[in-house]
């Protein structure tokens, strides 16, 4: 175990952030939705929200970028709610897999090809 | 000090094309190996990161002991396997303390599956997870880890240990080796092709 724990030491930074939301507005961000910049940094963004466009230019997943930015999940989708509500990112969503179903064969056909070319 | 680990800088992006985000858990006891499976399999050093959870009365096992306090928190590690252009599978590796699962839903609801990894002079740590596993409904494998067994046990054992079902696979591995730990992926998702087929057919 090598990682850092994220600081949370900071609440009111985290308060601060997150203008006091305590739940995002998008809550259909998965950890694993890959986010991808749509614009540039623009002048008056605060500092989060132009790493994240900075990390996604590439499509970047949820968890990475809270990784990435060393905040909680919860805290990093709201950031996110806030820039796909601008139109600054653009989700690519994973397909969904219903409680207690299994994805379709064809896909995990699919995963099972890419371990076997690893 | 493990600075580079989360330095996107010097990450590998994914592909431009890359669309679809796929998910598979390791969850099992402290030092089984989770964090060794994970980076044995990853193409990314494996990051680290925590979700949070503000609610009364959650901590049951918070060690912390605070007073007053209504957050808790669980770290997790995660890394990465580009599986084609579009395809992108995260690898968890989750802690199987009793907080933990309070979180299973939001942050790893529509998984494909997950792994339980097993030490086999701690077999008790499994069952809560196994319990879990079952209760939400989501498919599993059981693989022992073998790094540190100075007795190797039978595979039949562990199963009759753990009272698992006979359709639940269970597979040997070592965590540390690259091969070992994909071919216990490629168990999970064998197990997962074989019950999504069947229900294709019924």
């Amino acid at each position: 175990m090598t990682g850092r724990p994220v600081d949370l030491g900071e609440p009111d930074r985290l308060y601060t952030l997150t203008g006091g939301r305590h739940r995002s507005d998008d809550a259909c961000l998965d950890l694993v939705t890959l986010v991808v910049s749509e614009s540039d940094p623009a002048p008056g963004m605060t500092s989060e929200h132009v790493r994240i466009l900075e990390l996604c230019r590439r499509p970047t997943a949820v968890v990475e970028v809270s990784a990435d930015l060393r905040l909680p999940v919860t805290v990093t989708r709201i950031l996110l709610g806030d820039l796909l509500a601008t139109r600054r990112v653009t989700a690519r969503h994973p397909r969904p897999v219903p409680r207690a179903t299994l994805p379709d064969s064809t896909l995990l056909k699919q995963v099972l090809d890419g371990l076997h070319h690893l | 000090m493990d600075s580079t680990t989360s330095d996107p800088a010097l990450r590998a992006p994914l592909g431009p094309a890359a669309d679809t985000g796929l998910k598979i858990v390791v969850v099992g006891g402290f030092g089984v190996g989770k964090t060794t499976l994970v980076r044995s399999v990853s193409e990314i050093r494996p990051l680290n990161t925590e979700e949070v959870l503000t609610q009364a009365g959650v901590g049951v096992d918070d060690p912390s002991g605070a007073a007053g306090k209504n957050t808790t928190t669980v770290a997790f590690d995660f890394g990465r396997i580009t599986l084609d252009a579009r395809l992108v599978l995260y690898v968890f590796g989750a802690p199987g303390q009793k907080r933990f699962w309070f979180l299973w839903e939001r942050l790893f609801g529509g998984t494909l599956g997950a792994v339980v990894l097993v030490d086999t002079r701690r077999l008790a740590d499994s069952w809560y997870a196994i319990d879990r596993l079952e209760h939400h409904g989501t498919p599993f494998v059981v693989a022992v880890n073998r790094f540190a067994e100075a007795v190797p046990h039978g595979l039949a054992d562990v199963r009759e240990a753990l009272s698992l079902s006979a359709d639940v696979p269970m597979l040997d591995c070592d965590a540390r080796e690259r091969a070992s730990a994909t071919s216990v992926l490629i168990g999970l998702v064998n197990h997962l092709y074989d019950l999504s087929t069947a229900r294709e057919t019924t």
